[in-house]
């Protein structure tokens, strides 16, 4: 420290009144050729590429340098294809609205959706279930296939190719922080080295690099994580016969949940939550089987016991007792018929939260900044929140003609999300570990409460809203 | 205690007139021999360009000859350092001295630093510059609101005020007496490519450039400046002149009450710190009412006052109805104006309590918003 204002006071003598030089043990000679973005997001998935299109589609930052950095190829499609992708996700309401702020939900309806009205979560080991809807019936989420989401946000950013750069094929192998503290020889950028050598400057990186996030290794921001001991299979179902569609199904089996997703009014989207031997079992077995093993786990009482009946059958005359009108007795889901070739996958799941979101000059987005298992279906819905609220704060920095990498609206995106982030992870972990067993006093426990839940309606639309943020 | 303060301030300049006649600096008393000059923003502890009437200085001599020598060392301790450094800051260059500015000078872009309430405080200044100038124009480029206007920042520092407006696409001119300051803000734009277009520095002092910019500037902005200034009156002229007619001028600065002398002084300075000490003295403290009473004497109608209010344990500023601490006020130079100035930002009620009380205001502005 006193080395380097010994130096700078050597160096600031003879430069009265102009910049001294720009060198520095830390940079290289070309630093000062480089490009200086306003804005760059590492990773161009669902999360990274809508948060660079919501920025390049927001008004005060029309002047702006935006760059999106993609490992990828760029994904072309002249039409769509007809055969559905299996990788799906359940769309939020607060999602969707995001979504159309930029244009790409109007690309998304012109190409295909699905919205249910209606989700039903039941236990396989009794027969408690809660059902979730809206009043007047509205729509509650949409199942939108991961690359119909992709293809809009793609034309979305071509729309505003002036404002926003993409560079596929480039992934970033290295970074540089800036100092916290301004030194006189030290750009007070953070620099980017990419594979093919080159490099850039940028006020602000936002990483969206997923849950193995390379910017956040980088930055060195702890990562509490863990490995679930489960792999979720995901696949395309046909089902037998047409029906209206427009409920999503999720059955908690002791080994995992499986979630049946209306894709259309014959097909369905899989995602099963299960332990890594059966995942692969499930994966490699013939259809008919793997058909078979679906309509039996989302049918079959096997795992039902007489006490857990009979103690669940007595709160239901206490709630019906209490609560005379409102009774809904359990549904069966479609039964499926048979599976898209070539549609089974599985992948392995886990938990996944960074102790910080934001450093000077950088921001964690997505998955980058939090993993959370498929159960609940918020995995995206979360990463469009930290969109949102990060978009807002920005563009409020920005009309205010603000430093984009200055901490003080940074850490107001951080507190903001952080909140209902971890009250999301901690209860989606919670309801995880609660399901996975099938011992007596837990499975009581949970019978009860799901039942107790399902009779209090303004616990369950405080439930809906804090999911459909 | 009052008189005790009083003693303070003549003390001060006692203690700085007889450490440059120590130092043989005659050139530099004789130099600073001008009406109106003034020194930068409020938080900063760099030296500042204290300059006084030279009959003043003699009847300061004879005043502080009374003072008791316990008095005197009390006040040495308190306000010695800072005084060093302020008459060697345009004189020899004395190396250790050198040392001090520039880790001071550093000091500036550090966002929790010593000047972390004033880059809070942009917060709430550049909305205020920003809207008001919005209401001039018809319309404005999103992203760049401020293109096309030309800026006087007086008494910048380090630039916590000026880059903010530079981002948003006006051409600001940053000037400073004290060169060091100039020289970290030169350094600090000169990594951003645009703000380096679209800002200027210049290592000088208002009258300096009057004549060369007279009505030149859309605006003018004295954030934090005017508590330092011994003669207001010449200062505010100054500012009226380099104004282009219909040009705003805004001023951000601490009320003259027995409320800021406790928090301002007291406690900010000797109790908590905020404030590195001997930053202000409360006899050059304005009340609204004396600054508006100079502006509309000089041909600025003054349009808004707000009261400025800073949480010292969030770190936030606040728009307040209370003057009594921080305010800001905006002044319109009366001129030709071509468009009536649209009604619709209203300042917490201050506005229409000035607009009643301000019925001797001869600006045409006055009678359109009525």
């Amino acid at each position: 420290m006193a080395a380097r204002l010994a130096l700078s006071r050597w160096r600031a003598a003879p430069a009265a009144a102009g910049r001294g030089p720009l060198l520095s043990c830390r940079r290289w000679s070309g630093a000062k050729a480089d490009t200086v973005y306003d804005v760059v997001v590492s990773g161009g998935g669902l999360v990274g590429a809508a948060m660079a299109c919501a920025l390049g589609h927001d008004t005060h930052f029309c002047d702006k340098k935006i760059l999106l950095l993609e490992a990828g190829p760029k994904k072309v499609w002249e039409k769509l294809p007809e055969t559905y992708s299996n990788r799906v996700s359940s769309i939020s309401p607060g999602s969707a609205t995001l979504l159309s702020s930029f244009g790409a939900w109007d690309h998304i309806c012109n190409m295909r959706y699905r919205a249910f009205r209606r989700m039903q979560v039941w236990d396989a080991c009794s027969e408690a279930l809660i059902t979730f809807d809206k009043d007047n019936l509205d729509d509650m989420g949409y199942i939108v296939e991961n690359d119909v989401i992709m293809c809009a946000l793609s034309k979305q950013l071509e729309a505003v190719s002036d404002r926003v750069t993409v560079l596929y094929r480039s992934k970033a192998v290295g970074y540089t922080w800036p100092y916290p503290f301004p030194m006189t020889d030290s750009s007070p950028w953070v620099h980017i080295t990419l594979g093919d050598g080159s490099t850039l400057q940028t006020k602000l990186l936002i990483g969206a690099d997923g849950h193995n996030s390379g910017v956040r290794q980088a930055a060195g921001i702890q990562n509490i994580s863990w490995n679930y001991d489960q792999s979720a299979v995901v696949a395309t179902l046909h089902l037998s016969e047409a029906t209206e569609n427009n409920v999503a199904w999720q059955r908690f089996l002791p080994s995992g949940p499986i979630a049946l997703l209306p894709l259309s009014d014959t097909l369905s989207s899989l995602v099963w939550s299960t332990s890594h031997e059966h995942a692969a079992e499930l994966v490699s077995m013939e259809e008919e089987k793997f058909v078979d093993a679906i309509n039996s786990a989302f049918w079959s009482d096997a795992n039902h016991t007489d006490f857990i009946d009979s103690a669940g059958t007595m709160l239901q005359y206490a709630v019906a007792f209490l609560k005379p009108t409102k009774v809904s007795a359990r549904q069966l889901p479609p039964s499926v018929a048979r599976v898209d070739a070539r549609s089974r996958m599985s992948f392995p799941l886990g938990l996944g939260h960074a102790a910080e979101y934001v450093r000077p000059r950088l921001a964690l987005i997505g998955d980058a900044a939090h993993r959370v298992h498929p159960l609940a279906g918020q995995g995206v819905n979360m990463g469009f929140g930290d969109i949102s609220s990060l978009v807002h704060h920005l563009s409020a920095a920005a009309f205010n003609g603000k430093d984009l990498g200055s901490m003080s609206h940074l850490t107001g995106y951080e507190t903001d999300r952080q909140r209902h982030n971890t009250a999301l992870l901690a209860a989606t972990d919670l309801l995880k570990r609660l399901y996975s067993t099938s011992a007596t006093p837990l499975v009581l426990l949970r019978t009860w409460g799901l039942q107790a839940t399902n009779a209090v309606s303004p616990l369950k639309e405080q439930i809906m809203a804090f999911a459909s943020k | 205690m009052w008189g005790g303060r009083k003693l303070s301030c003549s003390g001060n300049r006692f203690l700085g007139v007889v450490i440059s006649r120590y130092r043989g600096t005659q050139t530099e008393s004789t130099r600073l021999i001008t009406s109106a000059v003034y020194s930068e923003n409020q938080f900063s502890w760099t030296p500042q360009t204290k300059p006084w009437v030279f009959s003043e200085y003699r009847i300061m001599w004879f005043k502080s000859y009374r003072m008791t020598f316990a008095c005197l060392n009390r006040i040495k301790i308190y306000r010695y350092p800072w005084t060093r450094l302020y008459s060697t800051s345009r004189t020899t260059v004395d190396s250790s001295e050198v040392k001090t500015f520039l880790a001071l000078a550093h000091r500036w872009w550090d966002e929790q630093g010593i000047y972390a309430p004033l880059h809070s405080m942009n917060d709430l200044r550049v909305p205020f510059i920003r809207d008001n100038l919005l209401k001039t124009v018809a319309d404005h480029q999103p992203g760049k609101p401020l293109s096309g206007m030309k800026i006087l920042d007086v008494g910048c520092g380090g630039g916590l005020l000026t880059e903010p407006l530079g981002r948003l696409g006006a051409s600001v001119t940053g000037i400073d007496p004290v060169d060091e300051n100039i020289n970290t803000a030169q350094h600090h734009k000169s990594f951003d490519p645009i703000l380096d277009k679209r800002i200027e520095y210049r290592a000088c002092s208002l009258e300096e450039i009057v004549e060369e910019t007279t009505e030149a500037f859309d605006a003018v902005v004295a954030s934090e400046v005017v508590e330092h200034v011994i003669d207001l009156e010449t200062f505010i002229q100054c500012c009226c002149q380099v104004l282009k007619p219909g040009g705003s001028l805004f001023i951000t600065t601490i009320n003259k009450t027995q409320l800021s002398y406790a928090l301002g002084i007291v406690f900010a300075e000797q109790i908590a710190g905020i404030v590195p000490k001997g930053t202000h003295t409360w006899e050059k403290f304005v009340s609204p009412e004396k600054l508006e009473s100079i502006l509309e004497s000089n041909g600025l109608s003054v349009q808004s006052v707000a009261g400025m209010l800073y949480n010292p344990f969030s770190g936030y500023w606040h728009w307040s109805e209370n003057t009594s601490l921080n305010y800001a006020a905006h002044a319109v130079k009366s001129g030709v104006q071509d468009h009536p100035v649209p009604d619709e930002f209203v300042f917490k009620g201050e506005t229409e309590e000035l607009r009643g009380q301000d019925s001797t205001n001869a600006g045409a502005q006055e009678e359109l918003k009525k």
